[in-house]
């Protein structure tokens, strides 16, 4: 009842069909995976709810840059640092899953630290056989390194284009420092091999539904916290500080705080994104840190339309789409379309697809949905 | 070296079995059956014989004659580089001309002529004839005119020092002239004193003295090669004469270590001299920089290709040729660019960020699609291979070229901002852009030529970049984040500011590199600069006044 109250007047069409949407994909697809014959045609291949779950991942993963692009601007092209650390906790959890049942069948080290020659567990791997332990540090971890990378920028008024390189160097220098074999992270081969979660194989059929659900869900309640965070007052001064930070200071506002909260927030819930990411593909390497596939993440909100957060998933999902079209049918392709859609959008979409249909369909009706 | 055959040196070889083998039989053939001078076709089809010992006196023989093709045979026979023909039995010797073997006798003054694979056979030789040989030819190649030949037969006497060979090094000293190979010949012949045991203890401690002074880490071998009593007087002096040298190389590794930062920070400075004009006067993140670089590298290789087709001789003019080619095909790309996307996007840098990082990643491909995604071989010209030393430490010509080159580039961008039109223009708008415009200037035009003169720098950075790095579609990538850090570190649109980053960055990292490991140093710099931007937002050297907003 008090969420609905909250809700009432904040919520526009838009978000109750995106989130009504994602409700029935939660239903939906697993169903379609687990009723109907495999040579059905309604059948969903487990395959299919592995892709369909990563571009989820990837949706919540833009919905954070939305967040801080859209409606604080902050440009971060580090986002994927956040991601792949939530996806290590994640991967961690995992790999002590294990339990033994590794190539060399150690009952407490993970193959890579067996073949490093290690005889005891490093300390910062402990506790993370509990699963509750391992699901604090998905938050905790990237928000620890959001809080205090944002601590000393936005305290120094580190802002624009000085803060996205910031960034990109944040997430460089954790891509090099992980492809690291003695860091104790497995080094460039990364975390793999999972075997189950909660005592269920990961290749189980309801495992993958039930972890596409859960990523469907998680899409939806993050999507119905960053609505009530941009709809409340927190969000119109968000706005000022995306529009007009040094004024915003001058009317008595500490605007770092603010940016800094936010901030940290879109970092957890990366962070989130990666750990839901990780039993699906079942591996998390350096290569997530790698600073052209944060980038690749700011594209996807570019696409969609930043700053409705409906436009970030909707850019994550699409852009995802054509890129498992292309490589499949058309590798060498694909930078050449990615790097378009690189121009074209900031060219001539500068609202995206999102802003874009919008306009069109406001300009129809003459009116507008909003 | 006729001193060798002397019979009565023979009993004093006692040092190295092996060298002692060989010198007997040097001396003892030399002496029975010295050749009355030249030499001969059937001692050169010697060497091809299996037996060790028949191949050991031609040697021998060959290195006595006196002839001056002997070094050059026995120099052969070492490198494998001696044929023998199938047809006659005829030895040749094998010298790569340009990418073609050429095949000559040694005995007639012919030019080398090209032959199949197969009417050829190499002749091998053993591990123990090749020790022999370094001997021999060393001793023969100090007899040279040439004073490079006589030094490096000097080191090769330090390398492994041989009491037999005392007199020769004696010898050769009294008519040296070249201080250098004097020198190196005088810590020779210290070298063969103290690790010969026959010597008296005082004239082997006069010997350690010495080579304690060369102070090189080829001395130090020597030093620890040494037969010495344990615990007598001279180990004692041979250990402290050790400590000596290991604190000269100790110290010389520190001069290695921050020339190895000069010439990084020179690479880094080229790298980013380019941006810092892009990103200084025009505020535009361009991340397609990088690939302005890589299309430098690769346009060099082009160059090279179309002059190798043209004459081989240019090749050693072809960077030169390179330079001002890349500079323009990167600046036009750079002006097709700034005219298509980057003008549109002025008032938004975080979508001109988005957009060129689109057009690095077009270009990438474009490249990839061209010409491959592997590595081109971009062929250095002969005078900026090798390398020269100092002291205890190497440096090669090309990082020395590089370095040079960077700070040539440098004052040649900021004779250009100071002293043209053009300049004065750019700094106009850099300061105050409406009041440039106020003025008559017409600024889009200087943003396109500013745009393209950041682009073009980048490609004459290519150029020199490709001497060093892996010239591949990802070439820029490698660069980009490394010159936004000089940059950001430097302070934005201060040339001068972007110098003293891209040194300091540089030095820094290769100090930090010997204790903490490449990765760990490069990650440490990274969380340098981020922690570093905090409490200076704007660089090292901020810009003043109204442009800093």
């Amino acid at each position: 009842m008090i969420t609905a109250r909250l809700l009432s007047g904040r919520m526009t069409a838009w978000d109750v069909a995106f989130l009504l949407l994602l409700l029935a994909l939660a239903m939906v697809v697993p169903l379609l995976n687990l009723v109907p014959a495999a040579d059905s045609s309604f059948h969903v291949s487990a395959y299919m709810v592995s892709v369909l779950g990563k571009y989820l991942c990837y949706a919540l993963l833009a919905l954070a840059i939305d967040l801080v692009w859209g409606y604080c601007g902050i440009l971060s092209l580090g986002h994927g640092a956040f991601f792949g650390l939530g996806g290590y906790a994640m991967g961690m959890h995992l790999m002590r899953n294990i339990d033994g049942r590794g190539v060399y069948g150690h009952p407490l080290l993970p193959d890579f630290m067996v073949f490093l020659n290690w005889d005891e567990l490093p300390w910062y791997w402990l506790g993370f056989d509990l699963l509750p332990f391992a699901l604090l540090m998905v938050v905790l971890a990237p928000g620890a390194l959001a809080f205090l990378l944002g601590w000393f920028a936005f305290r120094s008024r580190v802002t624009g284009v000085y803060l996205s390189i910031v960034t990109q160097a944040m997430t460089f220098a954790l891509m090099l420092a992980f492809f690291q074999n003695d860091l104790g992270f497995g080094g460039s081969d990364g975390l793999t091999d999972f075997r189950d979660l909660l005592g269920v194989s990961l290749t189980a059929d309801g495992m993958r539904s039930g972890l596409f659900a859960a990523s469907a869900i998680m899409l939806g309640l993050a999507y119905l916290a960053c609505r009530l965070i941009v709809s409340s007052k927190l969000g119109r001064v968000l706005v000022g500080v995306r529009d007009a930070e040094a004024r915003l200071r001058f009317l008595g506002y500490r605007a770092e705080r603010f940016k800094l909260a936010v901030w940290t927030f879109s970092a957890m819930l990366a962070g989130i994104a990666g750990a839901l990411y990780v039993p699906q593909v079942g591996i998390i390497n350096p290569g997530e840190f790698a600073p052209a596939k944060s980038i690749e993440a700011v594209v996807w909100v570019a696409v969609g339309g930043r700053g409705f957060l409906v436009g970030g998933p909707i850019g994550a999902v699409v852009v995802n789409a054509f890129k498992t079209f292309f490589t499949g049918n058309f590798a060498d392709y694909w930078l050449f379309f990615l790097g378009g859609l690189f121009v074209f959008v900031t060219l001539f979409l500068p609202q995206g697809l999102f802003g874009w249909a919008r306009d069109r369909l406001a300009a129809r009706k003459g009116g507008g949905v909003r | 070296m006729v001193a060798r055959s002397d019979p009565r040196r023979l009993p004093r070889i006692l040092s190295t079995w092996l060298a002692s083998l060989v010198l007997i039989l040097l001396g003892a053939t030399a002496f029975a059956a010295a050749p009355a001078g030249g030499l001969t076709a059937e001692q050169l089809q010697r060497l091809g014989e299996r037996n060790l010992q028949v191949v050991e006196t031609a040697v021998a023989d060959i290195a006595a004659s006196g002839s001056p093709a002997a070094l050059e045979v026995l120099r052969a026979l070492q490198d494998g580089r001696l044929y023998r023909r199938e047809a006659d039995g005829v030895m040749l010797v094998a010298v790569r001309v340009g990418g073609v073997q050429l095949y000559s006798d040694p005995l007639a003054s012919t030019t080398g002529e090209p032959l199949a694979e197969a009417e050829v056979t190499l002749v091998r030789v053993s591990n123990r004839i090749r020790r022999a040989l370094s001997a021999v030819i060393a001793s023969l190649s100090l007899d040279s005119e040439d004073p490079d030949v006589r030094f490096a037969a000097a080191r090769q006497f330090i390398d492994s020092p041989d009491s037999a060979l005392l007199e020769a090094i004696e010898t050769a000293l009294v008519d040296e002239a070249d201080d250098r190979v004097r020198t190196a010949l005088e810590v020779a012949r210290a070298a063969s004193i103290a690790s010969d045991p026959g010597q008296s203890e005082e004239a082997r401690s006069e010997a350690v003295d010495r080579l304690a002074a060369a102070g090189s880490s080829r001395a130090r071998r020597v030093l620890l090669g040494m037969f010495i009593e344990e615990g007598s007087e001279l180990a004692t002096r041979r250990d402290a004469a050790v400590e000596v040298i290991d604190r000269n190389l100790a110290r010389w590794q520190q001069v290695q270590n921050l020339w190895f930062g000069l010439s990084l920070g020179s690479v880094l400075l080229l790298a980013a001299m380019g941006l810092a004009i892009t990103f200084g006067v025009m505020g535009v993140i361009n991340m397609a920089h990088g690939e302005m670089i890589m299309i430098g590298a690769y346009t060099t290789f082009v160059v090279q290709g179309v002059l190798r087709g043209i004459s081989p001789a240019l090749a050693e003019v072809s960077l030169l040729i390179a330079l001002p080619v890349a500079f323009l095909v990167a600046g036009l790309i750079g002006v097709f660019i700034e005219r298509t996307v980057i003008r549109r996007l002025y008032s938004r840098p975080l979508e001109t960020l988005l957009a060129t990082w689109g057009i690095s990643l077009i270009l990438q491909q474009l490249v990839r699609t061209f010409f491959g995604a592997s590595n081109q071989r971009v062929e250095t010209p002969s005078w900026l291979a090798g390398s020269m030393e100092f002291g205890q430490i190497m440096i090669t010509y090309n990082r020395l070229a590089i370095l040079i080159f960077a700070l040539v580039m440098l004052a040649a961008v900021i004779l250009l901002l100071k002293k043209t039109a053009l300049g004065l223009h750019i700094r106009a708008v850099t300061q105050n852009r409406k009041m440039a415009e106020s003025m008559g200037i017409r600024s889009d035009r200087v943003d396109m030529l500013t745009f393209g003169l950041g682009s073009g720098i980048a490609g004459v950075a290519g150029v020199a970049l490709s001497q060093i790095a892996n010239v591949s579609p990802n070439l820029g990538q490698g660069y980009i984040i490394d010159s936004f850090m000089v940059i950001v570190f430097g302070g934005v649109g201060n040339l001068f500011g972007t110098l003293v980053g891209a040194m300091t960055l540089g030095i820094t990292t290769q100090l930090v590199e010997p204790s903490l490991g490449a990765v760990a140093a490069k990650v440490l710099i990274l969380v340098f600069i981020i922690i570093f931007i905090q409490f200076r937002p704007r660089g090292l050297f901020p810009q003043k006044g109204r442009a800093a907003e």
